[in-house]
């Protein structure tokens, strides 16, 4: 069967099967970015926001995308390349298979919430695992980024 | 110290990061040609069986499947998964493919097929007959059972390391230094406890993942996510009866290892597949299949006793070990020695120590290389024991550690006597700012022996621990790391080094290393790393060697590339290469006279030099002779909640020497990486199994690592420190953040409620019911 999804601004016709997630659909499509770590919706590498609202497309049914608006963080390369500064200049990107799904949610955060304090901040990023930095590195990196970027929108 | 450099101590950007960040195909399966054939794995559902029969024609007939591979399609070769040195201290008793199953999750057969979908189905439709056998899964009763797990005649040991398969033993190791039992007898204070660590998993977040594909010249190629590609290599061409020469081995950026990628656990089944069908195939494992059929880390039990003179000094130290390595023995023996090799020498000041016992075969997943290798399992027991010994005889416990933990100048017996898999190396440890580190730590953290716990609310104790560390910085006189270096036209330079970039960022800190000792930048650097074709040998990235092993080379081949950049200018202008000085991308006399920019000298050698044109390009290579440790000091506060036994760590304290940080900002990251990952070993993270042996934690849902919201602060400072022997007196990093926080944690359980558990982790039941015993004495 077929489904015709907006991807990063881009119409798609992808087929698919009945059963299929959406990581995997979009992997095959091309969208490597989209990365798969845990299979159950734990871990948040492979998220990708669905009509703006960030999603573990591991879990979701690539059925129910359709007719719907996807978006990887290849589809904001300019905003995701500014918070890539701020990951690398903490060194917390690391081996960066997370880096994807977690620069993704950081993005939604701030439209969604804009510059919040430490432990919304941590709350709303908590889906998003990694197992290389503690997390300090980021959490330093995202107050950098929201402080000097605050006000921006993407 | 820090102002001396130009690149190293500098928090450069790791140089791959924003392509990475960016989305960027980097990783294994983002590369892997789409029409690669998708090999899945038919899994072992039990943990100990024999196979009767495989009967794969049903698979075989689903429209896509190209071929199902079992034991009687590989050539029966016993072979170690260990990326290890040559020969492997692992015994060799692990068959690609085998008539016998030996744990939940062992492999039975390979299905090969157009896609994901075909694969998975083709894997439901191959029949096995299975006759069960008994199962050993309880490692204390492993030794001399009944029942015997590797039976099969043609597995061996490469060398002596008390291999005894017939009664479940996969290695065996004792010493002893003075005479234990004579001091303990003459010491005023004695602790014997014994203390059980469990089996905690990897989880990088990039599930091992390897395509294969046969290239031009018939040569299989590998494009894995490991942490060792020469050692892969070599093990791929024992297992699968090839040449060297005809296997090429890549690694493209991983995410992440751990240890947890020192081992050869997909490649052969992509390989097998490539080599039956002349296609490309891949293997990416799903996260059940990392969980299952990967390693862990070595579950042990650990009996500690500690002697000491009532003034503090302690006189002896006993530790007796029992590990379980699971189905397979890889590192099995290795990672115990160090469980005695990076712990022992903190209190160096002993008469007598004594360390030995056993690793056992179970019916459980393999165990393998995971950071801290032992040192950590080491490290609780022993840390544990200290501060039981310091609360017995009534002393501070950073008093006691102060008293008789190294410092440097000095040395320890253990390092001569505790190796790889045998004798170690003499070593004096030339820098050793412990002492720094515990004085700092304490302030950091407000550390108050006189108060080390009350009670912040009804029924919540807030309290502080502590416990120390040390590494080591590669295995000295056996691993080997090299690094070639070419200048290319326009003045920058092509480094190429057989280091394994696993995500810490060490292309970018080598790089740092050459351009720092050639006085250039960073940008002019361009850096190509873990390929076996390609780049020059190492041994890869584990055992906390890259900085110094991996370091040290190619700070050589810079040596080399200033040497021999003036002998080329000196040969040009016809001067006596002492006479050639190269400095700020330019060469001069030595009287100061400009004679050409690099970048002119570049395109000279290239195209101008006519006859004298050459492409200038040095090597390094280096193999320690020492494996200077690190050190580190931490400090833990947390709130024990009694009602409740949930412990919440508030802030952990990290002070660390590793000798100059090479980067500033990715050695902290290093550390507060691996704080984490102790951390929830201590807390939670731990491998469940079915009475049958099933892994109950298979996924994501059931083994929880930890998530940000779970750990209050970590705080992680540098001390200054100088290693002589390390590039610009560097020393590891990678591994030594995740020894402390088992013991710290626990001791400050006890500081909060006089509960001393010593079994892990550390979770609310189990604390629970330590404080109820205490407060039913």
């Amino acid at each position: 069967m077929n489904i015709t999804v907006t991807i990063n601004g881009q119409k798609r016709t992808l087929e698919i099967e009945y059963g299929d997630m959406l990581t995997e659909v979009l992997r095959k499509a091309g969208y490597v970015e989209v990365k798969k770590g845990c299979d159950t919706g734990n871990c948040g590498v492979c998220t990708v926001l669905l009509d703006g609202t960030p999603i573990p497309s591991c879990s979701f049914l690539a059925l129910r995308a359709d007719g719907r608006e996807i978006t990887t963080i290849r589809g904001v390369e300019k905003e995701a390349a500014q918070f890539a500064d701020f990951l690398t200049a903490e060194g917390a990107d690391q081996c960066g298979f997370c880096s994807p799904g977690f620069a993704i949610t950081v993005l939604a955060m701030k439209r969604e919430l804009g510059n919040p304090d430490e432990a919304t901040m941590k709350h709303y990023l908590a889906g998003n695992l990694c197992r290389c930095s503690g997390y300090e590195g980021q959490l330093r990196a995202v107050k950098k980024y929201l402080e000097v970027s605050h006000g921006e929108s993407i | 110290m820090a102002n001396q450099f130009s690149e190293v101590t500098k928090s450069r950007p790791k140089i791959d990061g924003k392509g990475l960040v960016t989305g960027r195909p980097a990783y294994t399966d983002d590369l892997a040609p789409p029409d690669a054939l998708v090999v899945r794995i038919l899994r072992s559902p039990h943990a100990h069986a024999k196979i009767l029969s495989i009967d794969p024609s049903e698979a075989l007939k689903l429209p896509g499947v190209e071929c199902v591979l079992t034991y009687q399609d590989v050539e029966r070769i016993p072979y170690t998964r260990a990326g290890q040195g040559n020969p492997e201290p692992s015994p060799h008793d692990k068959f690609i493919l085998d008539r016998y199953v030996r744990y939940v999750g062992d492999e039975v057969a390979v299905v090969a097929a157009v896609d994901e979908e075909t694969a998975r189905q083709a894997l439901a439709l191959v029949k096995v007959e299975y006759q069960v056998l008994p199962a050993v899964l309880d490692f204390e009763t492993a030794a001399d059972n009944p029942t015997v797990i590797h039976p099969e005649p043609e597995i061996h040991d490469m060398f002596p390391i008390g291999f005894e398969p017939k009664r479940n033993i996969a290695a065996a190791y004792d010493m002893e230094i003075g005479n234990v039992e004579g001091v303990l007898q003459e010491c005023d204070f004695v602790v014997e406890e014994t203390y059980y660590t469990q089996a905690q998993a990897h989880v990088a977040l990039e599930p091992h993942t390897a395509f294969t594909y046969l290239d031009l010249q018939g040569r299989l190629n590998v494009v894995t996510s490991t942490q060792n590609p020469f050692h892969t290599r070599r093990l791929m061409g024992l297992a699968l009866h090839l040449p060297l020469k005809n296997i090429r081995v890549q690694k493209p950026r991983i995410g992440g290892g751990f240890g947890g990628k020192q081992v050869v656990h997909v490649e052969p089944y992509a390989a097998l597949v490539t080599l039956k069908t002349g296609k490309p195939a891949k293997v990416v494992m799903t996260r059940k299949e990392v969980f299952e059929s990967t390693f862990t880390r070595h579950q042990m039990r650990l009996t500690v006793r500690i002697g000491a003179r009532r003034d503090g000094k302690i006189r002896a130290i006993d530790m007796q070990v029992l590990s379980n390595t699971g189905a397979y023995g890889e590192h099995a023996l290795t990672v115990f020695m160090v469980g005695g090799s990076k712990t022992l020498p903190l209190y160096n000041k002993i008469e007598a120590a004594k360390f030995g016992g056993k690793i056992v075969y179970t019916n459980k997943i393999p165990a393998g290389a995971f950071r801290g290798y032992g040192a950590i399992q080491g490290n609780f027991a022993l840390e544990s024991a200290i501060d039981e010994l310091a609360h017995k005889m009534g002393m501070d416990p950073v008093e006691l550690r102060t008293i008789n933990m190294i410092k440097e100048g000095e040395t320890s017996e253990v390092f001569k006597i505790m190796g790889e898999g045998g004798e170690g190396v003499e070593m004096i440890v030339e820098s050793c700012k412990l002492d720094y580190c515990v004085r700092r730590g304490a302030e950091l953290l407000g550390y108050n022996p006189r108060r080390l716990a009350y009670e912040v609310a009804p029924g919540i104790v807030r309290a502080q621990g502590m416990a120390i560390a040390m590494q080591g910085s590669g295995i000295p006189l056996i691993d080997m790391g090299s690094a070639n270096l070419e200048l290319q036209d326009d003045g920058f330079f092509k480094l190429h080094i057989g280091a394994t970039d696993l995500g810490t960022g060490s292309d970018t800190i080598l790089a740092q290393i050459a351009a720092e000792e050639l006085g250039v930048g960073l940008e002019d650097m361009v850096v190509y790393a873990s390929d076996t074709d390609h780049t020059p040998y190492d041994v890869g990235a584990y055992a906390s060697s890259t900085t110094y092993v991996s370091g040290n080379a190619v700070l050589k081949a810079a040596q080399e590339m200033k040497k021999a950049l003036r002998h080329a200018v000196a040969d040009k202008y016809g001067l006596d290469p002492e006479r050639v000085v190269f400095k700020d991308r330019e060469f001069l006399t030595d009287e100061g006279k400009k004679l050409v920019s690099l970048r002119d000298f570049s395109y000279d050698t290239l195209y101008h030099n006519g006859a004298k044109m050459k492409t200038i390009a040095t090597s390094g290579s280096y193999s320690g002779e020492k494996s200077p440790p690190p050190y580190l000091a931490a400090f833990v506060e947390i709130d024990v909640d009694t009602e409740t036994g949930k412990i919440d760590v508030r802030n952990y304290v990290a002070v660390v020497d590793c000798g100059t940080p090479i980067n500033t900002n990715l050695a902290k990251i290093q550390v507060e990486g691996g704080l984490l990952q102790g951390i929830g070993m201590a807390l939670y993270e731990d491998v469940r199994y079915s009475e049958n042996g099933h892994m109950l934690t298979n996924s994501l849902m059931s083994y929880t690592i930890p998530s940000r919201e779970d750990v209050g602060k970590l705080t992680v400072e540098f001390a200054e420190s100088y290693e002589p022997s390390g590039p610009f007196g560097a020393k590891s990093v990678g591994e030594i953040g995740i020894d402390t926080p088992l013991a710290a944690i626990a001791n400050a359980l006890y500081n909060a409620t006089g509960a001393r558990v010593r079994e892990l982790p550390l979770t609310p039941p189990r604390v629970l019911d330590a404080i109820r015993r205490v407060k039913d004495r």
